[in-house]
C-alpha cells in the first residue's frame, strides 16, 4: 500500500515537473517567432536570389527569379566583368580601413587598459576619463560622417583651423584628396571604437588574479616584463575575441565612410567598401547581385564567427582537458560581460 | 619592505622612484587628456556651432558660444522640407519600443533556458550564440523583398518587431541569469504557490535589473543610431522617418547652399539626447561594462 502511494507521488511530480518544464516552449517561443520571420527566412531568400537572375529594370520591369548557375558569383567574383568587379577593391578598401583604424586602436586600448588597471598609477579622475573615451562610441555614426563632412570644407572650421596654421592652401579639397579622406574615416572610427576595446580589455586584465601580479612585483619585474609575460598571455584569449569581434565589424563598415563622401566612396572609390557596395545594390533593384554579394559576406562573417565561438565556448572539448576547460569557462563568463556592446546588433561596429 | 638596507640608501632609492613615477604619471596624464580633447571635440564644435548665423559658420573657426540658438531652432523646427519633430519622435518611439521589447524578450527567452530542463536545450542555446555574430545587413535583402510583398514599407513594424530576437543580448542575460539566480529561488516560488509566469515578472525580472538597465540602454542606443534597414525600407519624407534619415536627406544637397545653423542644430538633436542619458547613467555603465566581478 505505501509503495503504491510513494510511486503515486514520484509520478505526480513527474507529471507535474514535464507540465513545468513545458513552460519553456511557451516563453522561447516569441524569440524564434520573430527571429524565423525576420532574419532566417529573410536570410534564405537572400541566399536563394542569390542563385537567379532577378532585377528590375525600367524597361523590362521585373525580371526573374529565374536560376542562372552561379552567374551572379561569377560576375561578382570576375574582377574584369562588365559592369561589376568592384568586388576585390572593395574589399581592399574595407582592410584596408579597417586595418589602419584597429592597429592603433588596439595598441593604444592595450595601453589604456593597463593603465587603468595599475595599482603603482592609480589615475585620478579614471571614471571621467573612461566615461569621456566611451562617449563617443554613443554618437550617431551618420551624424558624425556628416559632421566630419562638413567641418573639412572649405567653409568648415577644420578647414580653417588648417589653413590658418598654414598646413593646407586654399585650394586644398580634403575630399578630394584620397589619404585624407580614409585617413578622416579611420579617425572617426578608432575615436568611436577606441574606449569600448579599452573597457573590454580592461575587464579581461581585472579578471587576472591580483596574486600573480603581486609574484611578479616581488620578483622584481618591471613594468613592461611585467606586461610581456605576465599580462598580455593571460590576456590574449580575450584580445583574441576583441580582435575578431573588431574584424567582423570592421566588414561591416558603412555609415561614417558613406556620410563623409556623400555616397560616392571618395576619389574614385578608393573609400567604396563593400556594405556601401551592398547598400546601393538594393535600391538598385539589382536583387539577385546584391544576394550574391551577401551570401559572400554571410561566408567570410561566419568563417570569423566560428573562431569567436570556439574562443568563447566553455564544453567543446570538456572531458579532454580540465584546466583548459575551466580557463574557458573564465573567458566565457568575462565575454559574457563586456558583452553589453559590441557589434552585431545592427550596424553597430560600425556602423563600427 | 626593505628594512634590512641602511636608510640612506632606501631614501635616495625611494626618491629615484617617485620621480620617475611622477614623469610617469605625468606623462600618462598628458597623454590621456589628448585622447578626452579629441573625443570632446566633435560635441563642441557641435555645441558652439549651433548658437552661431550661418555667416558665422562659414566665416571660420568659433571658439566661444554665439548668440544665435533660439533662431536656430525656430529655423530648424519651421523648415518644411525637414520634418524634424516628427522624426525625432520617431525615433523616440521606435527606440524605446526596440528596447523594450529586446530587454524583455531577451530575458524571457534566458531565463526559460536557465531555468528549465527541455528537449533540445543544449542546441537551442549553441544555435542562438552561433547566429551572434551574424550581421542583419546580409539578409536585408531578404527582408527588402519580404517587406514589399506583404506592403510593410513605410512603416514601424520592420523596424521595431525583429528587435525580439536579439541574440546578443540573450547571450548576456543568458550569462547574467547563470551568474545571479539560484535555483532554490524559483523552486521555494513555486512551493508558495506562484504561477511560472508571475515567478518570472514578480521575482526573476527584478533579480536581473542591473542587466536589464545596462542592455536597455545598449539597445536604445543601437535602434537610435540604426541607419541601414531604416534607410531601405523608410524613405526621409514619410510618415516614418527616423533622425537617421533626414541627415541623410540633408546630405544630397550640396552643404554651402543652406543655413548651416539649423543643420548643426539638428546634429545636436541627433546627438546629444544619448550623451546626456549616457552621462546620468555613467557610473553604472561603466561598471557594467567593466565588472569581471560575475564569478562562476
Amino acid at each position: 500500500m505505501e509503495k503504491g502511494n510513494e510511486e503515486i507521488i514520484v509520478l505526480s511530480q513527474r507529471k507535474k515537473h514535464f507540465k513545468i518544464n513545458n513552460w519553456a516552449y511557451i516563453f522561447i517561443v516569441p524569440f524564434f517567432i520573430s527571429f524565423i520571420f525576420f532574419q532566417l527566412i529573410p536570410l534564405c531568400q537572400t541566399i536563394y536570389y542569390s542563385f537567379t537572375e532577378y532585377y528590375y529594370g525600367q524597361m523590362t520591369g521585373t525580371v526573374g527569379p529565374n536560376w542562372n548557375n552561379f552567374q551572379n558569383f561569377i560576375s561578382i567574383l570576375n574582377p574584369s566583368a562588365v559592369g561589376y568587379g568592384g568586388f576585390w577593391k572593395y574589399l581592399g578598401n574595407t582592410l584596408i580601413l579597417w586595418i589602419c583604424g584597429a592597429l592603433p586602436q588596439f595598441i593604444i586600448a592595450l595601453v589604456l587598459a593597463v593603465w587603468f588597471t595599475d595599482n603603482r598609477l592609480k589615475i585620478k579622475g579614471s571614471r571621467f576619463f573612461k566615461t569621456v573615451i566611451y562617449m563617443p562610441n554613443l554618437m550617431m555614426a551618420s551624424a558624425l560622417g556628416y559632421l566630419f563632412m562638413v567641418m573639412v570644407l572649405p567653409s568648415g572650421p577644420i578647414f580653417d583651423l588648417f589653413l590658418n596654421l598654414g598646413w593646407i592652401n586654399e585650394t586644398f579639397r580634403f575630399l578630394e584628396d584620397e589619404v585624407w579622406v580614409r585617413i578622416l574615416i579611420v579617425l572617426m572610427n578608432f575615436l568611436m571604437w577606441f574606449g569600448n576595446t579599452t573597457l573590454q580589455l580592461m575587464s579581461g586584465i581585472m579578471g587576472i588574479s591580483d596574486d600573480v601580479f603581486e609574484s611578479a612585483r616581488l620578483d622584481g619585474a618591471s613594468a613592461m616584463r611585467t606586461f610581456r609575460s605576465v599580462t598580455f598571455p593571460l590576456l590574449k584569449p580575450i584580445f583574441v575575441y576583441v580582435f575578431i569581434t573588431s574584424l567582423i565589424g570592421g566588414i561591416q563598415l558603412f555609415d561614417t565612410a558613406y556620410f563623409l563622401t556623400s555616397r560616392g566612396g571618395g576619389p574614385n572609390g578608393t573609400s567604396y567598401t563593400l556594405m556601401m557596395y551592398l547598400y546601393e545594390m538594393i535600391p538598385n533593384k539589382n536583387y539577385g547581385m546584391a544576394g550574391a554579394l551577401s551570401v559572400i559576406l554571410f561566408i567570410i562573417t561566419g568563417v570569423l564567427s566560428i573562431v569567436v565561438f570556439r574562443t568563447i565556448t566553455p564544453h567543446n572539448d570538456a572531458m579532454k582537458d580540465e584546466k583548459k576547460t575551466k580557463a574557458k569557462r573564465r573567458i566565457w563568463l568575462r565575454c559574457s560581460n563586456n558583452y553589453g556592446e559590441t557589434l552585431g546588433y545592427e550596424s553597430k561596429f560600425i556602423d563600427k | 619592505m626593505n628594512q634590512n638596507l641602511s636608510i640612506s640608501s632606501i631614501g635616495s632609492k625611494h626618491h629615484s622612484a617617485k620621480v620617475s613615477l611622477g614623469i610617469y604619471r605625468g606623462f600618462v596624464y598628458f597623454f590621456l587628456i589628448v585622447l578626452v580633447i579629441l573625443c570632446l571635440f566633435p560635441i563642441y564644435i557641435i555645441l558652439i556651432n549651433c548658437t552661431h548665423t550661418n555667416a558665422e559658420i562659414q566665416g571660420g573657426f568659433n571658439i566661444w558660444f554665439g548668440t544665435n540658438l533660439i533662431n536656430n531652432i525656430t529655423n530648424l523646427f519651421n523648415n518644411h522640407n525637414l520634418p524634424v519633430m516628427r522624426a525625432f519622435f520617431n525615433s523616440l518611439f521606435v527606440s524605446l519600443a526596440c528596447a523594450v521589447l529586446t530587454v524583455y524578450f531577451s530575458a524571457l527567452t534566458a531565463y526559460a533556458i536557465h531555468t528549465y530542463e527541455f528537449k533540445g536545450k543544449r542546441v537551442v542555446n549553441a544555435f542562438i550564440i552561433a547566429i551572434m555574430m551574424i550581421p542583419t545587413q546580409i539578409s536585408a535583402i531578404g527582408l527588402f523583398i519580404l517587406c514589399l510583398q506583404l506592403h510593410m514599407t513605410e512603416s514601424f513594424i520592420p523596424l521595431i518587431l525583429p528587435s525580439i530576437a536579439s541574440p546578443i543580448t540573450y547571450f548576456y542575460m543568458k550569462q547574467y541569469c547563470d551568474s545571479v539566480l539560484p535555483y532554490e529561488v524559483i523552486e521555494a516560488s513555486r512551493v508558495d504557490g506562484a504561477s511560472e509566469i508571475r515567478i518570472f515578472h514578480q521575482i526573476v525580472l527584478p533579480m536581473l535589473k542591473p542587466a536589464i538597465a545596462l542592455q536597455f540602454i545598449f539597445a536604445y542606443v543601437s535602434s537610435w543610431n540604426n541607419y541601414f534597414i531604416p534607410a531601405l525600407l523608410n524613405s526621409a519624407s514619410g510618415e516614418h522617418a527616423t533622425l537617421p534619415l533626414l541627415i541623410r536627406a540633408l546630405s544630397n544637397s550640396s552643404p554651402e547652399s543652406f543655413d548651416m545653423g539649423p543643420v548643426y542644430c539638428l546634429m545636436a538633436v541627433a546627438i546629444f539626447p544619448l550623451v546626456i542619458i549616457f552621462i546620468i547613467f555613467s557610473k553604472s555603465i561603466i561598471k557594467g561594462l567593466t565588472s569581471g566581478a560575475v564569478k562562476g
